[in-house]
């Protein structure tokens, strides 16, 4: 589904992706995880197709074309959703409102109507109550004086509506207390068919014992240097980074 | 960050969508301003000795008055022998009596404005008068609203059937001496909306006024007087467009309203009078002058307004709260884009007992636009119980404009309760990345941002005005607002 190689990529004059490759297939759960600064974050903003990050080399094919080509609200639409590590709040901006119009631009796009109010409210609601989220979210600004959880669980809210092919969390679990972790383990976990693809950018095995990844990646210094199943992730608990580190460059 | 300028910025260069020229014949007066075009002008209206008396006494005192230089505004000095001071659509019989005698280019003016003239007018349940450079046209619906007794006519006529009426009220709200330009639109005012809603009447259908400025070096003068008897209702909407000319026109008007004993005014103007080119060339120079006085006990004015026109606006639409219990009410959106320059806001002028007042004003840059809010609240010492709660917010889009504010308060009153708030926000590249993720196109993520931000503001329009509004806003800014 999604096929990176030798990804280059840059923000200034500062390199931070340097020679990325991965492959992501229908139905994979991937982690991503490594130390502080290794360009993890700038691989999600760079398949969202963030403008500040310049790709000087490598390419990116989802579903088969290429994604450098789209612009971010084309990527959107073709099935990418990014759960940002810090959402922005739009204050005055209804949640209810840029969630139909975000589902709105992803139904014209595949030449389907726009959703009936009526059927938008129930289908919320639904998806609401099994994150455990109280329905008058949707009439506050987006993210405007959400705690750090609520904004988290407001992601995952989106993308429970938008079922998309390819959702990248990035550091989803930071900063979440376990009921929180637990909200957001469940939505991920609903959303998990053989026909999507789900990344996880994280820091911390802990989210990986509410979802089970397949495969595990380290990072470091924009490079995937080791790649492995759910055990890395434990071994990476117990022993840090340097060891994979060390033996990489050994 | 520089593609996010770069992006917004294309965003911003829209073009003015109501920049057509008429090419009617038009009758006008040649530039320049003495006391003879004074009396050509009353001439020209068949106007009684007194009114002709009123406009010499309004220039005297004008030419011994200055041009205001307080504002946060910079333009070059105005000639006003530059300008002319009359032009009217050149018609056979001096002015149509009906519809049908209007001049069909005209029409097609109205038609491209998307003014309900015609047949819409019924649909919509919409009274028009629409005032072409500085003629009234043509009112329509008028026998439905004399059945209710209700006088909504060109100012001119009302001069000539309703003198007793105009006389009382002209000049009681607005005196002509009040500031510069507005002693010059009282020497030439050319025409205007007159309106009286007699005794305990709700007027039964909204009334509209919709201006233009057609003919070249032409300023426009018009003049605005609404009297709400007591107990009575109307609600007025104002609607202002101008062709895109490389010369800048000035625009001086005034709007006067009276509201008596329990009687209820709601103003609501939507204006895109032609603000210039992305350069700064060109536009309409806006210098009114608007006030409402709540003269008796449990009035209410409210104004209403969005303002994306004009290269300049000089505007502070007030509310003198005489009545006990009064109130008064000001919600505004402001779009500069470009060069525009805008000073505006609002005077809550507090005098009788327990009034109370509202101000909520949202102001949008961009470009390099320069916007100030000028705001006073004044609560005289025998008002007591007055209250008054400000919101001032101000939404900047890009880096090169500039927001202001200027809040004055007077209070003499130690029961007096004020509050203001304010704030200033901005869009941001990750609050349109973020829009954008979700696979909303930049235009649409920043249309939503910005009506989002005027909410407030919009939900105080008339329905089919509210719809308007935000159409102008989005094509405004096409996107660098809403």
């Amino acid at each position: 589904m999604l096929e990176i190689k030798n990804l280059k990529s840059r923000i200034g004059d500062t390199e931070i992706l340097r020679g990325l490759s991965l492959s992501v297939n229908a139905g994979e759960v991937h982690a991503i995880m490594g130390p502080n600064g290794s360009g993890k974050s700038t691989l999600a903003q760079v398949v969202a197709g963030h403008q500040d990050y310049e790709v000087t080399e490598g390419s990116v094919t989802f579903k088969g074309s290429d994604l450098l080509e789209l612009e971010p609200e084309e990527r959107a639409r073709e099935g990418i959703f990014l759960g940002f590590q810090y959402p922005v709040e739009i204050p005055g901006v209804n949640n209810a409102y840029l969630l139909k119009a975000a589902l709105n631009a992803k139904r014209k796009h595949q030449g389907l109507g726009e959703i009936d109010a009526f059927e938008f409210l129930k289908m919320a609601r639904e998806k609401m109550a099994s994150l455990g989220m109280d329905p008058k979210f949707l009439n506050r600004g987006v993210n405007e004086g959400f705690s750090g959880g609520e904004k988290k669980r407001n992601e995952i809210l989106q993308m429970a509506m938008l079922e998309p092919d390819l959702a990248i969390l990035d550091e989803t679990d930071s900063g979440l207390d376990i009921d929180a972790l637990k909200a957001v383990a469940l939505g991920v976990n609903a959303l998990r068919s053989p026909d999507r693809a789900i990344v996880l950018v994280t820091h911390y095995q802990r989210l990986l014992d509410y979802i089970e990844p397949d495969f595990v990646h380290v990072l470091s210094q924009g490079r995937i240097i080791k790649s492995g199943d759910k055990s890395l992730a434990l071994e990476l608990e117990e022993r840090g980074y340097d060891w994979v580190r060390e033996a990489a460059n050994g | 960050m520089a593609t996010e300028s770069e992006n917004l910025e294309s965003l911003v260069n829209r073009r003015y969508e109501h920049g057509f020229i008429t090419d009617i014949a038009t009758d006008s007066f040649p530039p320049g301003l003495d006391e003879n075009v004074v009396r050509a002008i009353s001439a020209r209206k068949n106007e009684p000795e007194w009114m002709l008396e009123w406009r010499l006494q309004a220039y005297r005192q004008w030419l011994e008055m200055a041009e205001p230089e307080w504002a946060h505004i910079h333009y070059p000095k105005i000639n006003y022998n530059e300008i002319s001071y009359f032009a009217a659509p050149k018609s056979d019989d001096d002015r149509p009596k009906s519809l049908d005698e209007v001049d069909p280019k005209l029409l097609e003016t109205y038609d491209k404005l998307g003014i309900p003239l015609h047949e819409r007018a019924r649909l919509a349940g919409v009274a028009v008068d629409a005032v072409f450079d500085s003629v009234s046209v043509a009112t329509t619906f008028k026998d439905k609203l004399a059945d209710a007794g209700v006088i909504f006519c060109s100012f001119s006529e009302a001069v000539i059937e309703h003198p007793e009426l105009v006389k009382k009220y002209l000049g009681t709200v607005v005196p002509r001496r009040d500031n510069y330009f507005a002693a010059l639109n009282s020497a030439v005012f050319s025409d205007g909306s007159f309106v009286y809603i007699p005794k305990g009447v709700r007027c039964p259908m909204e009334l509209s006024t919709y201006f233009r400025i057609n003919a070249a070096n032409t300023g426009q003068f018009e003049r605005t007087l609404i009297v709400a008897d007591e107990g009575s209702y109307v609600s007025y909407l104002e609607g202002c467009t101008a062709p895109m000319r490389d010369e800048n026109q000035l625009h001086a008007a005034i709007v006067e309203l009276v509201a008596l004993d329990d009687a209820e005014i709601k103003y609501s103007t939507v204006q895109n009078w032609y603000p210039g080119d992305e350069n700064g060339v060109g536009g309409i120079y806006n210098f009114v002058t608007k006030r409402g006085d709540c003269r008796g006990a449990n009035s209410k004015i409210s104004w209403t307004q969005v303002e994306t026109g004009s290269a300049i606006t000089w505007k502070y639409p007030s509310c003198l709260l005489r009545g006990e219990n009064s109130v008064g009410e000001f919600y505004s959106v402001a779009v500069t884009n470009n060069l525009q320059q805008a000073d505006t806001g609002t005077k809550m002028i507090h005098i009788g007992r327990n009034t109370r007042s509202t101000i909520v004003s949202k102001g949008i840059s961009a470009g390099r636009a320069q916007q100030s809010y000028r705001g006073l609240v004044r609560v005289m010492p025998q008002a007591e119980g007055a209250r008054n709660h400000t919101q001032c917010d101000s939404l900047l889009i890009g880096k090169d404009c500039g927001a202001h504010t200027f809040p004055y308060m007077e209070i003499k009153n130690p029961s007096a309760k004020i509050e203001h708030e304010a704030t200033t926000s901005k869009i941001s590249a990750n609050q349109l990345f973020y829009c954008r993720q979700r696979g909303i196109s930049e235009e649409d993520a920043v249309n939503m941002i910005v009506n989002g931000f005027c909410k407030e503001v919009f939900k105080e329009l008339p329905m089919e005005f509210a719809v308007e509004a935000q159409a102008l806003l989005n094509v405004s800014l096409e996107g660098a607002v809403g």
